[in-house]
């Protein structure tokens, strides 16, 4: 048993660092790091500038372009990348349909949609949840229609995160009604700008158009977008939520807020000295970062086990509920850091290029809508209830 | 960045837990609450023939060669088997004064007494108004010629009522509170102003009080060196913190196992009560705080013997303050989920309860240890996994 980097890891580390600080512009990490608002440039902008390096696709076959990179190194570029405020690299294509194409896609698909994702050429959103089918996704009822060498969709999605700057969706569409519900379900890439889709906002809580619902009116999507066969989407489907997913705990991505928590409550002042040493307030942060501690270690066991080709043990289960809980508590810190101020509701502010007046310190301006926004994380990606009843049953056999 | 035991460990892992599952059950326990029996000496030789005293200790003493992992590996089995033996008190506490701070000679005669199970020793240490404070240290050791003379009050000596010696920390100058100024002695446990009353704790383990009037010791008596002895206390301490943070893994995880073995098993309303979906999810939620706890407690034992100090520190009081944390969550839970049952003394799960309820106490519960932790460098990032870092934020 040995908790320390290998002198490799330690050089890798070192690498990511340098190439990082010196290749992610400072317009995109100085938004990313002050909690600004992000656009598709922003984001498509670090993409490219890892895809000329080689390392966008990390996770993938080194055969599909991947980087033959251990577990521990692909923890270890995304700590970095995190650190120095690279924008998150937007999973839809990269990680989610991506290894599915790989995994269970035609020589065709894979050879046409493969290269534009790692390039950021498409920009993909997912097309999982409906109206009626959140949890119970396998309800879903987006039909998908053989005739002849197409596929007509009809049909409502919602939820689908960054839609508005889609080129492709993957959806799970409803190809049978007979049988198990899951039996009917097929896994097809839909072109967004297809005529019959319709994409519309939906503004949440903190005011911002992150998500939207999108329309299937009778979209004609070519047989050869159907991925594997009708009939085993939820299997493609299942098969993403068993991939790799050491990244899905945020460990990184939480060190850097951490320390930024830290950073404003060494600003802020509560009875004549920083918040920081205030014992009621530094009690809560020294929680936070030893839960964040343990969830580190909890993750590197996970990352340990996935490079030695081991099947993940019972602590691998836990990451998602215990790293979106620790990414919560920081939000609501953070805003609560900044007392009143973090009540003014100025979304000019956390934009780009605002040089007006604020309302209190700068840092300020976006805590209350991130907090806001972060409520999100227990809800996406499987709720941390329904994640509680898989491990229940999965793990614990009851 | 490695999780895995070598063959060797294995070994001693499932050594001393096919020993423990054998000799050290509950039935074992029940006797020796009744008989308010401090320890079991059939026990303590099994223990001992099978080298488990041994494993912190350098070969050159007749010990195992062992460091945090393997301590981790012992101190798990203890805590899943209730163990209500003097391990901590004897090997890693006192026997850690002596394997950290004696003299060759000391520890040549001391040793290997300990390994192989003919010598108690305790550790003197807490006083009646330090709390939870290492540094608050009131008794002291007033020069006489060459020899000292103790005179002062521990408390919580645990283990004390069957120690052959006592390790005591006594102040040699400096006042309550210094860094510098406290001194280690082993004391013989028969000396005549030696005064005590032992009482049981109220996990079952027993602990003395000492009154220490007017004690002579010579110069020999002396542990490591005068007026330096806090880094040594602290360093033990901390080797006691991680001894405990394993022991607290393994009662978590026995603890947990059986809650889930009653929730399929336990019927009402004509089911098994694990399938109502409340059960289900504290269910789950004790894994995550085992699993978290579990983490912590092996960051505890790679850090237990590092030599960079501050690091050690704050990586050993995070993972006390997590299983603090974790083990009343998880005994609070596993007492819920058995209903009444859970409520009472018969059962074993009372019993594992209020031993993680013990082990957050001693040495500092977790808001201690939250404090602590907190308060050990200027707020910087736990430095336990480190990442050369640039500055990062120009607001």
């Amino acid at each position: 048993m040995d908790l320390n980097y290998t002198k490799e890891e330690i050089a890798f580390r070192e690498q990511v660092s340098e190439f990082v600080r010196t290749h992610l512009p400072g317009d995109v990490s100085r938004k990313v790091l002050e909690h600004r608002r992000l656009g598709k440039d922003d984001y498509v902008r670090w993409q490219k500038i890892l895809f000329e390096k080689g390392w966008i696709a990390a996770g993938w076959p080194v055969e599909y372009g991947g980087t033959a990179w251990t577990p521990i190194q692909r923890y270890i570029f995304e700590e970095e990348c995190a650190a120095a405020g690279a924008p998150r690299i937007t999973p839809f294509g990269l990680y989610m349909v991506g290894p599915v194409i790989i995994a269970f896609g035609s020589e065709w698909q894979k050879k046409h949609y493969l290269p534009r994702i790692r390039s950021s050429e498409d920009w993909w959103c997912q097309g999982y949840s409906e109206p009626g089918s959140g949890s119970d996704l396998a309800s879903l009822k987006t039909r998908a229609e053989r005739q002849g060498d197409h596929y007509i969709v009809n049909g409502q999605k919602t939820w689908n995160t960054h839609g508005q700057w889609a080129d492709m969706c993957f959806c799970l569409v409803r190809t049978s009604s007979e049988g198990k519900k899951q039996e009917g379900i097929s896994f097809l890439l839909i072109d967004m700008h297809s005529p019959g889709v319709t994409v519309r906002p939906i503004i949440t809580l903190e005011g911002e158009h992150e998500v939207n619902e999108i329309w299937f009116e009778n979209v004609k999507v070519p047989a050869q977008n159907l991925v594997g066969d009708e009939g085993r989407g939820w299997t493609y489907a299942k098969f993403l939520l068993s991939h790799e997913r050491t990244g899905i705990a945020g460990v990184g991505h939480s060190k850097r807020e951490l320390r930024y928590l830290k950073h404003i409550a060494s600003q802020e002042w509560s009875g004549g000295k920083p918040l920081i040493e205030d014992p009621l307030f530094r009690d809560r942060v020294a929680q936070v970062e030893i839960d964040l501690m343990a969830l580190e270690i909890t993750n590197l066991r996970v990352a340990a086990a996935d490079r030695d080709g081991k099947a993940p043990g019972p602590e691998a289960s836990i990451l998602k509920i215990k790293g979106t809980e620790i990414q919560q508590d920081l939000t609501e810190l953070m805003m609560e850091a900044v007392g009143p101020y973090a009540l003014p509701h100025l979304p000019m502010a956390w934009g780009d290029h605002w040089i007006g007046a604020h309302v209190g310190p700068d840092y300020a301006a976006p805590l209350a809508a991130r907090y806001f926004n972060y409520r999100k994380t227990s809800i996406y990606g499987g709720s941390n209830e329904i994640q509680r009843n898989i491990i229940a049953q999965m793990v614990l056999g009851l | 960045m490695d999780f895995s035991l070598t063959e060797e460990q294995q070994m001693l892992k499932d050594s001393v837990q096919r020993f423990l599952e054998k000799n050290c059950s509950f039935e074992n326990r029940r006797r020796m609450l009744a008989e308010r029996m401090p320890m079991n000496a059939q026990l303590w030789e099994g223990l001992a023939s099978l080298g488990v005293l041994g494993v912190p200790f350098s070969p050159d003493h007749g010990g195992f060669g062992g460091g945090g992992v393997e301590t981790m590996l012992v101190m798990e089995a203890l805590g899943r088997h209730l163990s209500l033996e003097p391990y901590l008190a004897t090997v890693i506490l006192a026997g850690g004064c002596v394997d950290l701070g004696g003299a060759d000679w000391q520890k040549k005669i001391l040793i290997p007494k300990i390994i192989d199970g003919s010598m108690l020793l305790a550790f003197a240490h807490a006083e009646p108004n330090a709390r939870f404070e290492l540094g608050h240290v009131e008794t002291r050791a007033v020069r006489d010629g060459t020899n000292f003379v103790l005179e002062g009050e521990k408390t919580l000596v645990l283990h004390g009522q069957v120690a052959e010696k006592f390790i005591v920390s006594a102040r040699t100058s400096g006042k309550i509170g210094d860094a510098h100024g406290v001194t280690l002695f082993i004391v013989e446990a028969d000396e005549e102003n030696l005064g005590g009353q032992e009482y049981p704790l109220f996990d079952g383990m027993r602990a003395l009080d000492l009154q220490i009037g007017g004690v002579k010791v010579g110069p020999e008596s002396v542990i490591g060196t005068l007026d330096a002895a806090m880094p040594l206390i602290e360093a033990v301490a901390d080797r006691a913190m991680a001894a405990l943070c394993a022991e607290a893994v393994g009662v978590m995880d026995a603890l947990h196992a059986a809650t889930v073995e009653y929730l399929k098993t336990r019927q009402q309303f004509g089911q098994p009560i694990g399938r109502f979906q409340a059960l289900q999810h504290r269910a789950v939620d004790m894994l995550i705080h085992l699993e978290q706890a579990r983490s912590m407690a092996v960051l505890a034992a790679s850090r237990m013997d590092s030599q960079n100090v501050p690091e050690r520190r704050k990586g050993i009081a995070a993972a006390k303050e997590m299983i603090g944390r974790a083990g009343r969550f998880v005994g609070q839970q596993a007492i819920q989920l058995h209903g009444g049952m859970g409520m009472t003394d018969e059962l074993n799960v009372s019993h594992y309860f209020k031993r993680l309820t013990a082990i957050d106490i001693l040495f500092g519960n977790a808001a201690y240890q939250r404090q602590r932790f907190a308060t050990m460098d200027d707020n910087q990032p736990a430095a336990h996994l480190r990442a050369p870092r640039k500055s990062w934020v120009k607001i």
